[in-house]
This record gives structure tokens, C-alpha cells and sequence, in this order.
């Protein structure tokens, strides 16, 4: 083993009297990458938020080099060489992507003035190694969450640290987005860089990973080499037992068509067509770009639509906006949470029956908090968010807590057909499941479901059949028989599958 | 994960509370300073003066928890209560004349809606507009000369909302008291309360979650149109007439009680209970700068130095990591 870079030791965290991390130890190795695992809620983000000097630690030590260090704030950390991807998106919506990765660090020329010039430049070089085709200068609010991510990703690279940090930094990327990112970290890794990187995709781990750190309730678990432990192991060792098969399928026989899409085009997707059962998944599946979140967003009412229609139980469906939508009993979970899937300045209970607040209020609008509270709770139980009570606010949540929460507001609108745009981002191993869970009871109770998702692991554990999208057009619909990760790359990047 | 319950102490209350403190501290001060201070008639006289201003920053915290603001707060008690003493003066009946000089309040309320959901303008520039119109309107109107109400058959009950007393306590605080409870019942058991904040905190997730934000807004703005409306009936009815530059820079008084309550500009953060003690703490620090006798250049600078110590005070608390 090499050279400890950074030993945390004894770091523990309290938010007001709650202990989130007790007596820690973490180390980060010169040259090596340290897989940080742990369940939704177990305090990886927060050991690193403290590692980076964004969230002060109640006790403990760090070392760097050696020597006693505390960071009061992440530029502290930054000098110190240790950059941090975030796992929530922190750039500025209506700034370049160039201004964004530069923020406060805009070469200058001998006025003083930005060299412009250069940094869109600079800016394009960390764009060709990432692989994005974008321009430099356009604004981070038109383009995708997933290359949102990776200008968070250049971001931290061009600060050049010997250390980095990155919190789930594949949540949004495809799979040949994340191959891309897997050749820049083992290159940097080779340049001698250590880097920490969270994830809830274990797979990743095996493939780039040299050691891991387990946490579980705030409490170190284990730190073992990679080559010694499994799969299995590493689960077991997460959420504290052994866990059975990870996609759940239950099998049902479609009833009644519950939805029908008949050619629906807009500036976003083409003549989109496809129909659903009663206790039905319809996987959808495709690149970055496919189109899959503004088809879903179309039927949801947020984007107009052209030409085309949508039957609800065989009826025409009007749909203008979100109201419309959740009315007819169309519910659509965001893939991107904090943007517009849930309300961080609200608590737990205030999101989760956001979308469904008629039916816990009175003629005159008057809000029944019994029956409230014990909706929130119950779904608090059902899927198992960690939270200290309904009261607390859904920003102090962890990333994955919040995606149950934002889940739990679209369950509570009791719909016909429930739309899940990547419902597992950033949720762990033992949460997805119990979210396939719930999807499979959904199924059960005979209503329509749509996931779209880029895991092809996860279409392909539970839904009944996919639908394979390309540049906004519908490549083909396979039933599960004929669905293998194969095809569906195959078909996702345009192809039929018999062309090839 | 541990918790520990602690009991809420009166210094947790306070912690959380900063302007409270602010308030408290305000109070001590001039006990010390004044014997006055603390005569009962000197009370009233506070909860009077602040009742306006709290009245109207009432509209301006729902304004302010949208992430908006509303400065056409002043013109709209200006117009309002021109409008009021003409009609008082020619002789119309008292409610009735509160009643349509409401409903011009928030009619002027729905225009800055309108402007604002469907012109899509920013609230600031809007209002601001809709400030500037309503000022010269009423310039105009008034031919820049107050409006008298006295010597008219119903000028009598009129000027009650103003000056009466019920038990020993001027109508205007009761008036202040009930808008307060409405507005705490609104945000905290209405629906709508809820998408205020919601709609404050993050505008695009409240709209995926079905709820018609342009409504919220309407609802909101027409509300401090209403209430600016009625710090206008209040005045007029105070002073017996209404003036063409009443109250210019109400909205900056306003604006200073949400924000001394701790309420947050940038929307989705805020209670009604702090606008009231914001409101309180402008209305102690004037009567206290004219108890003491400060010369009027200086007790805008006072005014100005408590406001900032107060919203430093608030943001040192939660900047706490
Ligand atoms: N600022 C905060 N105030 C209060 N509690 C917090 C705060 N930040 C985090 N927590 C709590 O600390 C715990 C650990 O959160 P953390 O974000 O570190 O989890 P995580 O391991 O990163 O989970 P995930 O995989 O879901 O991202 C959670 O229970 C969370 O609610
Ligand atoms: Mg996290």
C-alpha cells in the first residue's frame, strides 16, 4: 500500500444534537483511489463536506502530509490541492459553461480585464478531454443535467488537486459518458492524483476502485483492499445483512389499455408513438439527447406538443399544463430533483403532499394536519426515508433520501399512469430494491408505468418491455424475450437490430 | 442515529428569534433612558403609529415570501385614500365606501398581478411602475390638495376607524391584530399559505407539482394591493382628510419590518409573528428617537443603523454551519 495522503481520524458531526458521523476514520492513499460506500443517509457527503472545509466537524482530526489541517471553507481546501465534485449541482444556471468552470479563477490580461480568449480556450480543452460537444459559451440552463455534471467535472479537474473528491459523479452520465470520465480518472490516477469517489453503482467501484472505506448509521465499518471483498460482501457490509435478488420481478397480465401516445411531435421528439396496459412497466431507454425526459415532460403538459394525442382509458385527453396532467392522474418524477422534483426550503412532510394537498384540506382550502402527518409518515415507514421526523426540512436530507421523497409526492397523488424519469439516481442498493418494490406494487394495483431510465440493468430487471429511443424518434419497442443489454446499446445509438 | 431532546428554553427562543432580542433590547433601553417610556399611554400610542406600517408590510411579507416585492404599497394608500374621502365626502355610507376602497386595492393588487404572471415583468420593475403611475394619478386627481372628509353626514363614523377606542385601545390596533391572525391562518392552515412558501422556495418544482403558480401570484399581489387599501382607509380616517403625498416611502417602512422579521428576499423564508415584531421594533425606534428628542436628520441615521445591526445580527445566525 502507498503513502497515506490524508488520514481523518476520530471525525464525528452533530447537527444540532443529531449525530450524523461518530468516530470516523478515513484515509486517502497517494496515487489510489478510495471507493467511499454507504446507504442513503450513512454520511459520506458530510465526512467530505468536512474533509473540504464546507461543514465544520463537532470532533476529530485531519492530517494532510502529515501534518494537523482544518479548513474553514472550501478555498482553504482548494489551496491545500483537494477539489470536490459535489453530488448536487452547484453551478450558475445563467452563466456560460465556460464562466462556470472559471468562477473566480477568469484568466486575466495585463488590464485586468477577462482574457476572454482564453477562457473559452482553456475552457474547450477541458471539454475535448471529457468528451462534450458543446460550446464554451452556452448557458449551463440549456443544456442537459448530465452535461451539467460533467462541467461540475471539469470544473474540479481545472483546479488541478492532488486530491479529488467526487460524489456520485455518474448519477446523470451514460454509459459511454462514464467510460470517458473511467479513462480521464485512471489517467489522472497514473499522473499520480488520489481521488474519493462515491457511488451507488457498485460495478464502478470494481472497475476503477483500489480500496474502500464502508460506512453505515455514521460509523466506519471497514477499509479493505478491493481485491478483498465481493459484491455480496460489500452489500452485506452496507446495509448490515445479506441482501437477495436485486430486481425483484412479479408478473401480472395486463388488463384495460390505461394510455395510448399516438404521434406525438414537437421541437423534441418525432411521431412518438406507444401504448400501455394496466399493471404494465414500459422501460425507455436511449442515449443522453434520446429525448426520453421531453417526451415524458410533453405528455406531462410542461412542453407543447405539435401534432399527436394521448388517450387515458380511451378517451382523449386534453393536457395543457401539470395541473391537467395530475388531474387526469398522469404523475411524472423528475430526474432532476433539485431542480424541480422537490422544494428544498419545505420539510419532509410539506413535499410529500405537495402535489396531493386537496385531498388533505377542507372546503375552504383549510389543511388537515392529522391526516397529513400520518401520510407522511406512512410513507416515511413504506420506503424507508431517513429524516429525524416529518418537521425536518428536505435540504438536510441525504441525495438519495431526498430522490424517496420526491418519489413519495407523486405516489400520493394516486395516479393512473406514474412516470419515473431515473427513479434509482443516486438512491443504494438496498433502497432501489425496496423502490422496485413499490413500482411492482404499483403494477399490481393495475396502473400504467413508464421508467425511463439509463441503468440497463435496472429496464431490463423490471420492465416488461422497453422502448428504445434515438434522437427524439422511437427505434423499436422489444418485449423482455428479445431484450439483452446488447440490442438495446445497439438500438439506443440508432441501429436496427437485425441491420447489424 | 442519536437524538437528544432537549426542552425548548427561553434561550433557544430567543437564538431563534433574533429580532426579538432586537425588540427586547429596544425596550430596555428606553426604560432606562425615559421614564415615559413605559406609561400606558405611551404603548398606545407605539401599537397606533405602528399599526399602518404593520398592516401594510403585512402584504409585503406575502409579496416578499413569493420572492417578489411590491413598492406601489405607498401610492396605493395615496389613491385609495383620496378616493375614500372624496366618496365620504360626498356623502356615501361608511362601509359601503370601505368596501369599494378595498376593492380598488386589490383591483390595483390584480393589475400588478397581471403585469407580473402575464407581462411577465420582474415584480421590482412592475411595481415600480405601477408606483410612479398611481403617485402622478393621484397628484392629478387631487389637483395636489388634500381632500377633506370633516362636515359630510358619514365623516363622523369614518373618522372612528382612525381615532375611535374600544376599551381603552384605538380601533386601528384591533385592526392590525385581525389582519395578523388572517395572514398566520392563511400561511400556515390555507393551501394557499403553503404554495406561498413553496412557490417562494423553488418556483419550477411547485409548478411540476400541479399547483398554478400565476394564481399563487395573483393571489398574493391582489392581497397587498388589498391591505395597502386599508393602511390608506386607516390614515385618511386618522387625519381627516387625505393628502396627495400620503404615504410616500410606506413601502420602504414595509419593506424594512418583513426584513427585520427575519424574512428572507430571496423568497420561501418567513413568518408572519416576525413581520410583526419587525413591525414593532420601526414603530419603538421612532417613538423612542422623538421621546429622546433626536433631531430629525438623526433619527434617520439611527433608524438606519438599527436596521442593519438587526439584519447582520439575523444573517450571523444563519450562516452557522
Ligand atoms: N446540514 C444538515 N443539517 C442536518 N442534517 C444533515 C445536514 N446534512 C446532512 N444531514 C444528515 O446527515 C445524514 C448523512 O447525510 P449525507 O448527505 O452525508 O449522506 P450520504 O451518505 O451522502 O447519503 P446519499 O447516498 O443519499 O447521498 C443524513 O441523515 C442527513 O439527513
Ligand atoms: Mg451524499
Amino acid at each position: 500500500m502507498s503513502e497515506t495522503l490524508v488520514s481523518m481520524k476520530n471525525i464525528s458531526k452533530e447537527f444540532s444534537g443529531n449525530v450524523v458521523l461518530d468516530k470516523v476514520d478515513f484515509n486517502i492513499y497517494k496515487g489510489e483511489i478510495m471507493a467511499l460506500l454507504g446507504e442513503n443517509g450513512a454520511g459520506k457527503s458530510t465526512l467530505m463536506k468536512i474533509l473540504t472545509g464546507v461543514y465544520i466537524k463537532t470532533s476529530g482530526e485531519i492530517y494532510l502530509d502529515g501534518s494537523l489541517v482544518n479548513f474553514n471553507n472550501i478555498k482553504e481546501s482548494q489551496n491545500h490541492g483537494i477539489a470536490i465534485i459535489h453530488q448536487e449541482l452547484n453551478l450558475i444556471r445563467h452563466l456560460s459553461i465556460a464562466e462556470n468552470i472559471f468562477l473566480g479563477r477568469e484568466p486575466l490580461k495585463k488590464a485586468k480585464n477577462i482574457d476572454w480568449k482564453k477562457l473559452y480556450a482553456d475552457t474547450k480543452v477541458w471539454l475535448d478531454i471529457l468528451g462534450i460537444k458543446e460550446n464554451p459559451k452556452e448557458l449551463i440552463k440549456n443544456i442537459s443535467v448530465g452535461k451539467q455534471q460533467l462541467v461540475e467535472i471539469a470544473k474540479a479537474l481545472s483546479l488541478d488537486a492532488k486530491i479529488i473528491i467526487m460524489d456520485e459523479p455518474t448519477g446523470a452520465l451514460t454509459v459511454s459518458e462514464t467510460k470517458r470520465l473511467f479513462e480521464v480518472v485512471r489517467d489522472l490516477k497514473h499522473k499520480g492524483h488520489s481521488i474519493v469517489y462515491i457511488s451507488h453503482r457498485l460495478n464502478e467501484i470494481f472497475e476503477i476502485c483500489d480500496d474502500v472505506t464502508i460506512l453505515r448509521d455514521g460509523q466506519l465499518i471497514a477499509e479493505r483492499n478491493i481485491k478483498e471483498v465481493d459484491e455480496e460482501k460489500i452489500i452485506e457490509m452496507m446495509v448490515g445483512r445479506k441482501l437477495s435478488e436485486q430486481y425483484p420481478r412479479v408478473s401480472c397480465i395486463p388488463g384495460e389499455m390505461v394510455l395510448e401516445v399516438k404521434g406525438i411531435t414537437n421541437k423534441f421528439v418525432s411521431d412518438v408513438s406507444f401504448e400501455i396496459r394496466e399493471g404494465e412497466i414500459l422501460g425507455v431507454s436511449g442515449l443522453m439527447g434520446a429525448g426520453r425526459t421531453e417526451l415524458a415532460r410533453t405528455i406531462y403538459g410542461i412542453y407543447k406538443m405539435d401534432k399527436g394525442e394521448i388517450l387515458l382509458d380511451g378517451k382523449k385527453a386534453i393536457i395543457h399544463n401539470s395541473t391537467d396532467a395530475l388531474s387526469l392522474g398522469i404523475a411524472y418524477v423528475s430526474e432532476d430533483r433539485k431542480a424541480n422534483g422537490i422544494v428544498l426550503g419545505l420539510d419532509v412532510r410539506e413535499n410529500i403532499t405537495l402535489a396531493s394537498l386537496k385531498k388533505f384540506s377542507g372546503k375552504f382550502g383549510n389543511i388537515h394536519f392529522a391526516e397529513e402527518e400520518a401520510s407522511a409518515q406512512g410513507y416515511i415507514e413504506d420506503m424507508s426515508v431517513k429524516t429525524n421526523g416529518t418537521k425536518q426540512l428536505v435540504r438536510f436530507l441525504s441525495g438519495g433520501n431526498q430522490q424517496k421523497v420526491s418519489i413519495a409526492k407523486n405516489l400520493n397523488t394516486n395516479p393512473r399512469v406514474l412516470i419515473l424519469d431515473e427513479p434509482t439516481r443516486g438512491v443504494d442498493v438496498g433502497a432501489k430494491k425496496e423502490i422496485y418494490e413499490l413500482i411492482n406494487k404499483f403494477k399490481l394495483e393495475g396502473k400504467g408505468i413508464i421508467m425511463i431510465s439509463s441503468e440497463i440493468p435496472e429496464i431490463i430487471g423490471i420492465s416488461d418491455r422497453v422502448m428504445v429511443m434515438h434522437e427524439g424518434k422511437v427505434t423499436d419497442i422489444i418485449s423482455m424475450e428479445g431484450a439483452s443489454q446488447e440490442n438495446i446499446m445497439r438500438l439506443a445509438v440508432g441501429k436496427e437490430v437485425d441491420e447489424i | 442515529m442519536k437524538m437528544s431532546f432537549n426542552k425548548t428554553s427561553i434561550k433557544e427562543i430567543l437564538s431563534k428569534n433574533k429580532p426579538l432580542i432586537v425588540l427586547l433590547l429596544l425596550c430596555l433601553v428606553m426604560s432606562m433612558l425615559n421614564d415615559r417610556f413605559w406609561t400606558w399611554s405611551n404603548i398606545i400610542i407605539v401599537l397606533r403609529q405602528t399599526s399602518i406600517n404593520a398592516v401594510i408590510a403585512t402584504g409585503m411579507t406575502f409579496a416578499i415570501l413569493v420572492g417578489g416585492i411590491d413598492l406601489s404599497v405607498g401610492s396605493v394608500v395615496a389613491i385609495c385614500g383620496a378616493i375614500a374621502a372624496t366618496l365620504i365626502s360626498s356623502g356615501m355610507d361608511t362601509i359601503l365606501v370601505v368596501l369599494i376602497t378595498l376593492m380598488l386595492g386589490l383591483g390595483i393588487g390584480l393589475v400588478n398581478g397581471v403585469l407580473i404572471t402575464k407581462g411577465r415583468l420582474q415584480p421590482f420593475i412592475a411595481t415600480l411602475g405601477t408606483m410612479t403611475l398611481l403617485r402622478g394619478l393621484t397628484l392629478l386627481y387631487t389637483q395636489g390638495k388634500p381632500i377633506s372628509t370633516t362636515g359630510a353626514v358619514s365623516s363622523q363614523s369614518f373618522s372612528k376607524i382612525g381615532t375611535g377606542y374600544f376599551l381603552t385601545i384605538p380601533i386601528p390596533v384591533y385592526i392590525m391584530i385581525f389582519v395578523f391572525i388572517i395572514a398566520y391562518y392563511i400561511l400556515r392552515h390555507l393551501r394557499i399559505g403553503r404554495y406561498i412558501y413553496a412557490l417562494g422556495s423553488n418556483e419550477e418544482a411547485t409548478m411540476y407539482s400541479g399547483i398554478k403558480t400565476e394564481n399563487v401570484k395573483m393571489f398574493v399581489y391582489g392581497s397587498a394591493g388589498l391591505l395597502a387599501a386599508l393602511g390608506g382607509i386607516i390614515i385618511t380616517a386618522r387625519l381627516g382628510s387625505a393628502q396627495p403625498t400620503a404615504g410616500s416611502g410606506y413601502e420602504l417602512d414595509a419593506i424594512a419590518a418583513v426584513v427585520l422579521g427575519g424574512t428572507s428576499m430571496a423568497g420561501g423564508v418567513g413568518t408572519i409573528f416576525g413581520t410583526a415584531i419587525g413591525a414593532l421594533i420601526i414603530g419603538l425606534l421612532n417613538n423612542a428617537l422623538n421621546l429622546l428628542q433626536v433631531p430629525s436628520y438623526f433619527q434617520d441615521v439611527a433608524k438606519g443603523v438599527v436596521i442593519l445591526i438587526a439584519v447582520l445580527l439575523d444573517r450571523k445566525q444563519k450562516a452557522s454551519r
